[in-house]
């Protein structure tokens, strides 16, 4: 494997070139994605390679985009729209959710809607609460798409890949805090099957469940616990839908201890479902309560010093991991 | 564009034209320091400066009762500032301070104060304009003559919130008033690629309501275009669409995004500067000594000084304060 690092927002962009490039069914749409590369540079390039046909700055209509890409989906089209955060997704909400997930299932599988909506959510950009959203459990409650969460450069390429081929429609959320982060990412083509949890380290004593950034978060904590004499896994699901289950039950298995660690509101969150799967098919394995971690239960304020304490962070999640290394077996 | 500046300027009087001098400047100088101190990190977040386009919210407010209400977006210190809101109050709720208009809780895009006829603002585009018709349907409910005004920017004519919302307006004939400040780009996508009628005016062809162009630079003509859709809003015979010509001088955020804009268009905007173009008619006219002007301008520059005092000096909220705006308890 080529031992090159390219950031997260490049990693996105060589997936779309090169979907592009192969399929030409493939096209893009979207607020300022065109002339500009889009507001976070994630289309830079390719207006310039692919031209207007294909590369399509719209208005701010995001019911017209949403739709637009299913109906192109459906007739045989494979859209890639941006909905520029993921505030505005809920904009094109009747769209997105009576329309996108429900077609194919209501036409008895006649219909198939091969569409991607790409978004992004912030962290820590003070934005207030139009601009700081992040809610996945709420898309994971609807059956019938898909849903990325990718933390690093390789599996944003991986994953946005295998979105694009799929044939079901994927609501792909991208964090924008990680836009610049760095990784490894082979010069060769690679795709990550949708629905594989990826083990991020190795560890014996607890499992720490990290979505998105947090996985970034949990890995700096697992390396201080190291020192400590604490071994602590992590695993990243990658997809919230498929859902990897046998990666959450194994590690679990393993370590009998859970801790969750989210960036979405806690209630109802992701983390809710993660232990209730825990609950119901790993219960004996258990030797300890399952924490959970995650934003609070008020909309992400705007003041700095509130918003820092909005969000679980590493200092929250060490304590937590000593806390549940007190109990024994 | 209709009235011309000079000739209908007599019958203003000369303390709401000093009035209308000493906004724009205010507007002017605060925007200024909000550019400095977003460069310093002083202002956390993400804002929208609003130099170049002072006629429109000074020409609309000055055309307002204070008991009338504004609704503003995402680029909405204008509207603040000519609608009365102390610059003290606005500066602390960009720096995230608890004296801040929303608490250092809305930041930048959310500024309201009821008291002087804010009443809301929302950093979702097109967002404001069906709340601002509720707010007008209120109004008659409750046989009050107030009128509404929603703000917004070309980009919002093209959501279904816009055309939702003019609709309902117009057959309930609610006393509200759509201003549409064509800066002729949401972001960086011009309205010859995103608006299909060919004036923003005249969507309101569709609507059955007047659609008026005006020179947004202007705000004598600003003004009087909107006292003539105040009058009619407040006898009860509906809303107006009154599109403002205008022109962004900064970028669409604190960030450069890219070229998408030719220099010389920036340029030739510059030189329609319309704080420039109301003082020269002061003058020239003979309205006002020169060191009247003046005068108002020194008492700006110490207005905005003690507004960044104030802001610094204030506390930060914390998350248990800020835990408690969530419900009305
Ligand atoms: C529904 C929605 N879509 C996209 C955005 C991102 N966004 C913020 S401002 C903006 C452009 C707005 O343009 P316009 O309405 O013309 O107002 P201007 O910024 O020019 O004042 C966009 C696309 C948003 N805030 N809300």
């Amino acid at each position: 494997m080529a031992a090159r690092e390219i950031t997260y927002v490049q990693a996105l962009n060589e997936a779309l070139r090169e979907e592009m490039r192969r399929d030409e069914r493939v096209f893009l749409m979207g607020e300022d994605i065109g002339i500009i590369g889009g507001v976070f540079k994630v289309t830079q390039g390719l207006y310039e390679e692919f031209g207007p046909e294909r590369v399509r700055d719209t208005p701010i209509s995001e019911t017209a985009i949403v739709g637009a890409a299913i109906g192109a989906a459906i007739a045989g089209m494979r859209p890639v729209a941006e909905i520029m955060y993921m505030d505005f997704l809920m904009c094109a909400g009747d769209q997105l959710i009576n329309h996108l997930p429900k077609i194919r299932f209501m036409t008895g599988g006649k219909l198939k809607v091969p569409a991607v909506i790409r978004t992004q959510y912030g962290l820590y950009r003070y934005a207030a609460a139009q601009h700081s959203q992040f809610y996945p459990a709420f898309l994971m409650n609807i059956p019938g798409f898909y849903i990325e969460v990718p933390s690093t450069p390789y599996d944003a390429k991986g994953l946005l890949k295998s979105a694009i081929r799929d044939e079901n429609p994927d609501i792909f959320i991208e964090c924008a805090a990680l836009y610049r982060i760095k990784g490894p990412v082979p010069e060769e083509e690679y795709l990550i099957p949708l629905g594989q949890a990826d083990i991020k380290r190795e560890g014996n004593d607890v499992t720490v469940f990290a979505l998105s950034y947090m996985v970034h978060v949990a890995l700096s904590a697992a390396k201080k616990l190291e020192a400590e004499g604490i071994s602590v896994e992590v695993v990243d699901p990658r997809t919230l839908n498929p859902f990897d289950k046998r990666t959450l039950i194994e590690s679990v298995k393993k370590t009998g201890r859970l801790v969750i660690i989210e960036p979405d509101h806690k209630t109802a969150g992701v983390g809710a479902e993660v232990a209730a799967i825990v609950a119901e098919e790993a219960y004996e394995y258990l030797n300890a309560p399952v924490i959970r971690l995650a934003a609070e239960d008020i909309p992400p304020p705007f003041s700095p010093k509130a918003y820092n304490a909005f969000l679980p962070n590493e200092e929250k999640l060490i304590n937590a991991i000593k806390k549940v290394m007190k109990y024994k077996r | 564009m209709g009235l011309n500046m000079s000739s209908s300027i007599s019958e203003i009087s000369k303390e709401v034209l000093l009035d209308m001098y000493y906004k724009m400047i205010l507007i002017r100088r605060f925007e200024e320091k909000v550019v400095e101190l977003y460069r310093a990190g002083e202002i956390p977040g993400i804002a929208h400066g609003y130099i170049g386009e002072e006629a429109v919210a000074v020409g609309v407010c000055s055309a307002l009762r204070k008991d009338d209400y504004i609704l503003s977006t995402h680029r909405g210190h204008g509207h603040s500032l000519a609608k009365g809101i102390h610059p003290r109050y606005l500066m602390a709720e960009l720096f995230g301070r608890k004296t801040g208009v929303c608490k250092g809780i809305g930041g930048s895009m959310h500024s309201t104060e009821p008291e002087v006829g804010v009443i809301f603002s929302s950093a979702i585009v097109g967002g404001n304009i069906p709340i601002a018709v509720g707010v007008a349907l209120a109004m008659k409910m409750q046989r009050r003559d107030n009128v509404v005004v929603s703000f917004f920017g070309d980009g919002a004519t093209n959501t279904g919130a816009f055309h939702e919302a003019l609709n309902l307006a117009s057959i309930w004939k609610l006393p509200v008033i759509f201003v549409c400040e064509n800066n002729f780009y949401a972001i960086s996508t011009h309205v010859s690629r995103s608006v299909a009628a060919k004036e923003i005016a005249d969507r309101a062809v569709a609507y059955n309501i007047p659609g008026k162009v005006v020179d947004g630079n202007d705000v004598i003509e600003v003004y009087k275009t909107t006292l003539e859709a105040v009058e009619r809003a407040r006898r009860g015979e509906g809303p107006t669409l009154i599109e403002a010509r205008t022109y962004r001088w900064l970028d669409h955020g604190m960030y450069y995004l890219g070229p998408y804009r030719p220099k010389e268009e920036v340029e030739a905007w510059k030189q329609r500067c319309p704080i420039k173009r109301l003082k020269d008619l002061l003058l020239s006219k003979g309205i006002v000594a020169e060191d009247v002007l003046v005068n108002i301008e020194r008492r700006v520059e110490e207005e905005i000084e003690d507004a960044v005092k104030f802001a610094r000096e204030s506390e930060e909220p914390d998350l248990d304060f800020v835990k408690q705006f969530v419900y009305v308890r």
